[in-house]
């Protein structure tokens, strides 16, 4: 299992601070992630997690700091252009389009890729009709792989809750990003869900190759999937390293179970 | 018989411009969930610039033909209601991305006060003719079935061939072409959509473009039947019972609500009137649309209200 070869640096986050107003949500926040890697960023309620996905995501523009992807450093960026140089992302709270089936949801996710000329499209002639059996059957794909084979052409509305974080995933695959960015995968979700959405997560790593960014606040199932984590702490970073030195780190104990004085 | 059908047709063809302001309507609001309010100013602003360039360019130029005029005024009122497209997009709905759709709804409220009024000082606000030489004269058909034969308004039949066109065209880009796709995905989640790569700006410009040109193709229409007036605006209200009954998703929604409204304003006049001391056709497509919110919210056609709880 734990074969997988890590590479280099992809992502590299430089000294981010991040306020709103006189609110210091990040505090010079550093950390790398590597190819193929799972990389976990952990924190109580209000750590800062989501904002720091924000960041990367291009939503926020940190005040300070910089973002170097790939080689590329940015000091800010938008979400279309973070989208375009290969980073996906899935919701919290989930923002599918409910009124459109699982497959069109899925489809949207290829948008970037389709190219051919629109009238084309439109008629559903030559290199566009062509072009569009292609894509849907990479999507295809990745329905059967999340196994949501029976619901193809159901409004993604009427699935429940479990089901629809799947079809969220499976949009931010449909992009083939380097990088996956999860925004609480687990949250909301029973066991057995739970089990399902991490066996997808270790599946897109090992199978497509995806180096994923995770940001969870339930430890344990974080602690058994990844390769490295980073903990955030009311803004400020107070550890970072594989599971197990996190999970034996003083900070990261006192702030999870509070500290007696 | 002869009369009935006559009424019938006299009421599928004035359905059919319904229709067209009504399309621009479920084009917005199925591309970015915004109900906008500023459609009829729209069809206003179309028609009115459309007119005046057919009159000026000829003055400027010394155009002598008018089928050439009125083509450069089509195209040039085609780019002015692109430029008006572009500047909501940047002046308004760019501030207003993630926002409430009771906000959007205010600021698309704005914008129809904004041009009704900019409309009538840069164009004038005399009544103007749009003449596009639409055969005027009526013809009788079926004159060997009937005695007498069915009177049909040609203008109207050429309309209807043009509006008929229009809604397949849409129809095709909405549901086959991936920017359809990308509409529709936008309507539903502005920042989903931006995660995928789905360029939010220039997707609006598109719709607002498509929904101008929907505003143009109706001004034209209503302008050379009845002349380039204020009142065109209020044809707008007379839209809003069709989308309520069609559903504001829908495009064919558009298309059978306006049908609908418009043969059941004729023939409850013609049939129901004499009892009630006429004057239905003017309140008729309100109550329907009221009977419609009571038992189906969501029109005939329109996406299934989906709630979970």
């Amino acid at each position: 299992m734990n074969q997988k070869k890590i590479g280099n640096v992809v992502l590299d986050v430089n000294n981010i601070s991040l306020r709103f107003g006189g609110v210091n949500a990040l505090t010079n926040i550093s950390f790398d992630v590597r190819e193929h890697e799972i990389r976990s960023i952990i924190g109580p309620n209000g750590a800062g997690k989501s904002s720091m996905l924000n960041c990367i995501n291009g939503v926020y523009t940190p005040q300070e700091g910089s973002i170097t992807f790939r080689g590329q450093t940015f000091s800010h960026m938008n979400s279309r252009q973070v989208a375009e140089m290969g980073i996906g992302r899935t919701f919290q709270n989930l923002a599918l389009f409910k009124g459109m089936s699982v497959i069109d949801n899925i489809m949207t996710g290829r948008n970037l890729k389709i190219k051919s000329n629109i009238l084309l499209q439109a008629l559903r002639i030559g290199p566009a009709e062509r072009e569009e059996i292609a894509h849907r059957e990479k999507v295809e794909h990745i329905i059967d792989f999340l196994e949501i084979q029976a619901f193809r052409k159901t409004p993604v509305g009427q699935l429940p809750y479990g089901l629809q974080k799947r079809v969220d995933l499976g949009r931010a695959l449909a992009m083939e990003p380097q990088v996956l960015l999860l925004d609480e995968p687990m949250a909301g979700m029973n066991v057995e869900e739970k089990q399902d959405m991490c066996r997808f997560i270790l599946d897109v790593n090992d199978e497509f190759g995806t180096t994923i960014v995770l940001i969870e606040h339930d430890m344990g199932v974080v602690m058994d999937i990844s390769d490295r984590v980073v903990v955030l702490d009311y803004g400020k970073k107070i550890g970072d390293g594989d599971p197990e030195s996190v999970r034996n780190n003083e900070d990261v104990i006192s702030a999870y179970l509070g500290t007696s004085h | 018989m002869a009369f009935f059908l006559e009424t019938l047709i006299g009421g599928l063809m004035a359905g059919m411009l319904y229709s067209l302001v009504a399309l621009g309507f479920v084009l917005i609001y199925k591309a970015s969930g915004v109900f906008n309010f500023a459609q009829g100013a729209m069809v206003l602003f179309a028609a009115l610039a459309m007119a005046r360039f057919a009159e000026w360019f000829p003055a400027w130029t010394g155009i002598a033909s008018p089928v050439l005029a009125n083509i450069l005024a089509f195209i040039a009122a085609g780019a002015l209601m692109f430029v008006v497209a572009w500047l909501v997009e940047r002046l308004v709905l760019r501030h207003l991305v993630n926002q409430e759709g009771a906000t959007l709804l205010m600021a698309t409220l704005g914008i129809a006060y904004f041009l009704e009024g900019i409309g009538q000082s840069l164009f004038g606000s005399d009544i103007y003719p749009i003449d596009i030489g639409m055969p005027k004269d009526p013809v009788f058909l079926f004159d060997t079935v009937f005695p007498g034969g069915i009177l049909v308004n040609q203008e109207d039949v050429i309309a209807a061939g043009i509006a008929a066109a229009l809604v397949l065209a849409l129809t095709l880009f909405f549901q086959k072409t991936t920017t359809g796709r990308a509409l529709r995905a936008v309507a539903d989640d502005h920042q989903a959509a931006q995660s995928i790569g789905i360029p939010l700006g220039r997707i609006w410009v598109i719709v607002w473009c498509v929904a101008g040109a929907v505003a143009l193709v109706a001004g034209m229409i209503w302008g050379s039947k009845l002349g380039v007036q204020f009142s065109l605006t209020t044809i707008a209200l007379r839209a809003l019972p069709v989308v309520i009954l069609g559903g504001l998703t829908s495009v064919p929604g558009a298309i059978i609500g306006g049908l609908i409204i418009g043969v059941g304003e004729k023939l409850s006049e013609v049939y129901l009137g004499p009892y009630v001391g006429g004057g239905i056709e003017i309140w008729f497509a309100y109550v329907l649309a009221l009977v419609f919110l009571l038992f189906r919210p969501q029109g005939l056609f329109g996406e299934k209200i989906i709630d979970r709880v």
